[in-house]
């Protein structure tokens, strides 16, 4: 070995900042890497990915668009990871949020009551909440390992949306896609600005952050929920419920990813569709861990990931990079930002310096 | 072949990528290490297998290539995980997501392309019995290479110094370092043998049992493979049972259609996920026996250099 790690005395704040930046330039220069041997432009790919999304309004908003459900979700999910519930079905918690709230215009095609919205947003967290549910309930009462449900769960919701969209849900109208009707407008938030698809919407994770950063940096119960899920005998001798942990932070992410597919139903895309979630509530847990777990860090994440999305719509089309580039991208962002992490508890030393300290000589 | 024979030896074929892969997992779960980035590896391994046998006519090749970027994929675990000392369940899900986006990257050009169904090895004589015959002895020779090497990883784990090693590895690093046993080394090593098993089970998947490629292909079987290392409660003989039950369940859809049931076929592709959580969920609930099989420290993070 070449160097070894010492545990630190306290960890390192500064290293907390420092992180996610560090993280962020090794996967831009392994990617680039990667880029050099796909023989694609690197200059004009990192253009794409990171000017670009800024160059106009309407791509701004196109931003913002995507920014919202990441951080609805992340927010959700981070909570539940601090209380170490590992919650990994955020996407079948959004598709059957974004079918609960799509059953109020497939069946009602022509009301025009203004109770639609809130009714959709109303089934679509409670849709979300009952699918995280599920995994929560056999958590607590069978011990069943909640990745495992979570993500076989997410492969179930998505065959129930294939059924509906290829069977009964489907747009007779459609030429046989596999799709719904479009919503009428009562059941469409309004955009925030005309000629753009960024809408009403985005203020409902903003609302949430705000609440989740209450909970758990000002609140009591958000330290009982931690505890509860990292140190379960800890938390019983204290009066906290391990269980609880598990059924707040499904419920809490159930709700979060219910409303995320509700705002793409009722957003950007109009109707239901088999693409509804755009893999949010897999980013979703990238953008929880760059976020450092935290509130704050989350929303920093949220909107650097949402950029990387755009970015990387457009660095398809200018420098025919694959779609699956932004996957390993997304990838290598976790792996670095994992490694590098570490640094925040400890401190890298050559490996010779380890004999002195081995002999107890002062290092 | 008549529709039970066919059944039969099908649900061996497909048992056969579970086992392949549930294998590797078991290894590197029993020296402490949980890798949840089986599924990105066997992608990898897949389209990698799929690339490498398209263009050299050679499956052995492909084999070897796949099971080599398996390796490649699971190195990349261990340095963040053992090394780094990071989060296994994180970077896990971390290197999963890297690997289905690599695999999307290498396949992109073989996307939907297809190579000739390989025959499988007739055993003379066996082979002509009826029913049997069809079923066990003309498979593909990965089939039989995987069910030899359940037995032989049992008896590795349970008879030999290297299995014992393995084993207290998983149970207690500190005690098996202190008694002189080169942890680091051991978990390298067995993370390193579950990515060439998951590669290879990859390679199975896109080259020998339905011979395309198409993104996304492996669909939730890395994770069935994680699955059933916990249903067999870390035992190689329950393991291997597992993956011949979840073999026949994902034939359920095929079998299905030729009876002419008339059920959504999106039911019949949800049944595999539906029985794990299923399984899951009655297996675990006797916490006292996951308990005494799983190993100890599995999951856990071990700082070794700062033991002493």
């Amino acid at each position: 070995m070449v160097f070894r790690l010492v545990k630190r005395e306290h960890a390192s704040r500064w290293m907390l900042l420092v992180t996610p930046l560090l993280a962020v330039l090794l996967s831009i220069l392994a990617s680039s890497i990667l880029l050099v041997i796909l023989g694609k432009p690197v200059l004009l790919t990192m253009h794409s990915f990171f000017i670009a999304p800024f160059e106009n309004f309407y791509s701004i908003t196109e931003i913002f668009l995507k920014f919202g459900p990441l951080l609805l979700i992340a927010q959700a999910l981070a909570v539940g990871f601090r209380a170490k519930v590992w919650n990994i079905g955020a996407e079948g918690q959004m598709i059957i949020g974004a079918i609960c709230a799509s059953a109020v215009p497939v069946y009602f095609v022509d009301s025009t009551s203004g109770w639609m919205l809130p009714t959709m947003a109303v089934l679509g967290a409670l849709g979300g909440m009952a699918w995280a549910a599920i995994a929560a309930f056999l958590k607590t009462r069978f011990n069943a390992n909640e990745i495992l449900v979570t993500l076989m769960l997410s492969a179930i919701a998505l065959q129930l949306l294939y059924y509906l969209l290829l069977g009964p849900w489907k747009d007779p109208m459609g030429f046989n896609f596999p799709q719904t009707v479009m919503f009428q407008n009562e059941a469409l938030f309004a955009p925030l600005f005309s000629g753009v698809r960024l809408n009403t919407s985005i203020f409902i994770p903003i609302a949430f952050t705000l609440a989740v950063w209450l909970l758990m940096e000002k609140h009591f119960a958000g330290f009982t929920l931690e505890v509860g899920g990292q140190a379960p005998n800890a938390a019983t001798y204290a009066g906290f419920s391990a269980k609880k942990a598990v059924w707040v932070s499904l419920l809490l992410a159930g709700f979060a990813a219910g409303i995320a597919g509700m705002s793409e139903v009722a957003g950007p895309i109009g109707q239901l569709q088999r693409s509804v979630t755009s893999g949010y509530g897999y980013a979703g847990i990238i953008v929880a861990y760059l976020g450092a777990l935290h509130p704050i860090g989350i929303v920093f994440a949220a909107f650097f990931l949402a950029v990387l999305q755009i970015g990387g719509d457009v660095a398809l089309v200018s420098a025919d990079l694959p779609i699956s580039a932004v996957q390993v991208f997304q990838g290598l962002l976790l792996i670095f930002y994992l490694s590098v992490y570490t640094l925040v508890n400890y401190r890298i030393q050559p490996a010779r310096v380890e004999k002195a300290a081995s002999t107890g000589l002062p290092s | 072949m008549n529709t039970l024979e066919f059944f039969l030896a099908g649900t061996l074929s497909a048992a056969t990528i579970f086992l392949l892969a549930a294998l590797g997992e078991l290894v590197a779960e029993k020296s402490g290490v949980l890798n949840l980035s089986l599924e990105g590896m066997m992608a990898v391994g897949a389209a990698v297998g799929f690339v490498v046998t398209y263009e050299s006519g050679n499956h052995v090749l492909g084999f070897a290539i796949a099971g080599l970027a398996g390796v490649c994929v699971s190195l990349v675990f261990a340095f963040v995980t053992l090394t780094f000392l990071a989060n296994q369940v994180a970077t896990g899900l971390a290197v999963g997501i890297l690997g289905l986006g690599l695999s999307a990257l290498i396949g992109r050009n073989h996307e939907s392309l297809t190579i000739a169904a390989t025959e499988g090895i007739n055993i003379p004589v066996l082979s002509d019995i009826p029913l049997i015959g069809a079923v066990f002895f003309q498979q593909n020779l990965v089939v039989y290479i995987t069910f030899a090497l359940a037995i032989v990883i049992a008896l590795v784990l349970s008879t030999t110094r290297l299995g014992l090693a393995i084993r207290s590895t998983g149970e207690n690093p500190h005690a098996a370092q202190a008694l002189g046993c080169p942890v680091f080394l051991i978990r390298y090593g067995c993370v390193a043998f579950g990515g060439l098993l998951a590669g290879c089970a990859g390679a199975y998947a896109s080259t020998i049992y339905t011979p395309l490629w198409a993104d996304g292909m492996i669909a939730g079987r890395g994770w069935i493979a994680v699955a059933l290392v916990v249903f067999g409660t870390w035992k190689t003989g329950r393991i291997a049972f597992g993956a011949v039950l979840f073999g026949m369940v994902s034939l359920g859809e095929l079998i299905a259609q030729a009876m002419g049931a008339r059920v959504p076929s999106q039911l019949l592709s949800s049944l595999p996920y539906i029985v794990t959580i299923i399984v899951l969920a009655a297996i675990s609930t006797n916490t006292a026996r996951m308990r005494l099989h799983a190993p100890f420290s599995l999951g856990e993070t071990f700082d070794g250099s700062n033991d002493r």
